[in-house]
């Protein structure tokens, strides 16, 4: 059973730049080792908070999208739980919407093509009604 | 009401003349249940916003001479735009529904239609738990 998570934490913004590099590659390893993939790695960088977390008020924020099964977020989440350097975490499972959004996407495509349609539609339709004009002389 | 919102999102390439008539048509949609208009005169605590985009969300201009009421019809920004998907991430936009207290503004102010205010406080709970949006009060 395959979902697609995505992972979002924040980091002290005191850590250095190596370390942050160590921990990802961590959750990595982490991910993989637990029958998960880890599809991108987003830095997004230093953000001021909304309100003061673990007496921080900005933090480094950090995108993983994951693909696997439950017990990799399970296993995934525990590790940051334990991880001091890390202050907070969302998973927010992304493979429904996405599928809602691909749905939306097609509907919209298909509109399109039915408004794009009539004007060949009308033009075989003439055709048609033309080319029994020009027999029915012919026969008569 | 949900038809009435969705109503502007279809017939949108007919031109911006069918909308210019849209305050006048509210007087004969009286009989309408909710016929408590009126209310949103000067004294109701004007929904600020965070981002000041908020302005083109909550009702129209202030009253007129003291007796007509020419209220805008409000729609639905994410019908109207076609904006699928409402991500936890794109915190500017959940922004603009939430009130400077931090409160998700309610969608008889900013006209969201049912199904999009449903993501929408999604999206705000989301965002609020990664520090993104405030719980109460202004970003710090």
């Amino acid at each position: 059973m395959n979902r697609t998570y995505e992972l979002m934490f924040i980091v002290r913004p005191d850590m250095a730049d190596e370390d942050l590099e160590k921990l990802i590659a961590n959750l990595e390893s982490t991910v993989t080792s637990a029958a998960g993939t880890v599809k991108t790695v987003e830095r997004m960088g230093k953000r001021r908070l909304a309100y003061m977390v673990r007496k921080f008020r900005e933090g480094v924020y950090i995108l993983l999208t994951i693909e696997g099964a439950g017990t990799v977020i399970h296993e995934v989440e525990r590790r940051l739980r334990v991880t001091e350097p890390v202050i907070k975490f969302l998973t927010v499972r992304i493979d429904e919407e996405q599928k809602r959004l691909d749905k939306i996407k097609k509907l919209r495509d298909a509109k399109k093509k039915v408004s794009a349609q009539p004007a060949v539609a009308a033009v075989v339709a003439d055709e048609a009604t033309a080319a029994p004009a020009a027999e029915t002389p012919a026969t008569a | 009401m949900t038809e009435e919102t969705k109503a502007p999102a279809s017939e949108r390439p007919s031109g911006e003349g069918h909308r210019s008539d849209g305050p006048r048509s509210d007087a004969p949609r009286s009989d309408a249940p909710r016929s408590d208009g009126p209310r949103f005169g000067g004294d109701r605590p004007r929904f600020g916003g965070g981002g000041g985009g908020g302005r083109s969300g909550p009702g129209g201009p202030p009253r007129e001479g003291g007796r007509k009421f020419f209220r805008r019809k409000k729609v639905c920004k994410f019908c109207t735009e076609k904006i699928a998907d409402i991500n936890y991430k794109d915190y500017r936009l959940l922004g603009q529904f939430v009130a400077e207290s931090g409160k998700i503004v309610p969608r008889r102010l900013t006209g969201v239609c049912s199904p999009h205010q449903h993501r929408l406080a999604t999206a705000i709970k989301q965002a609020r738990n990664i520090a993104l949006l405030p719980f109460a009060g202004r970003a710090s």
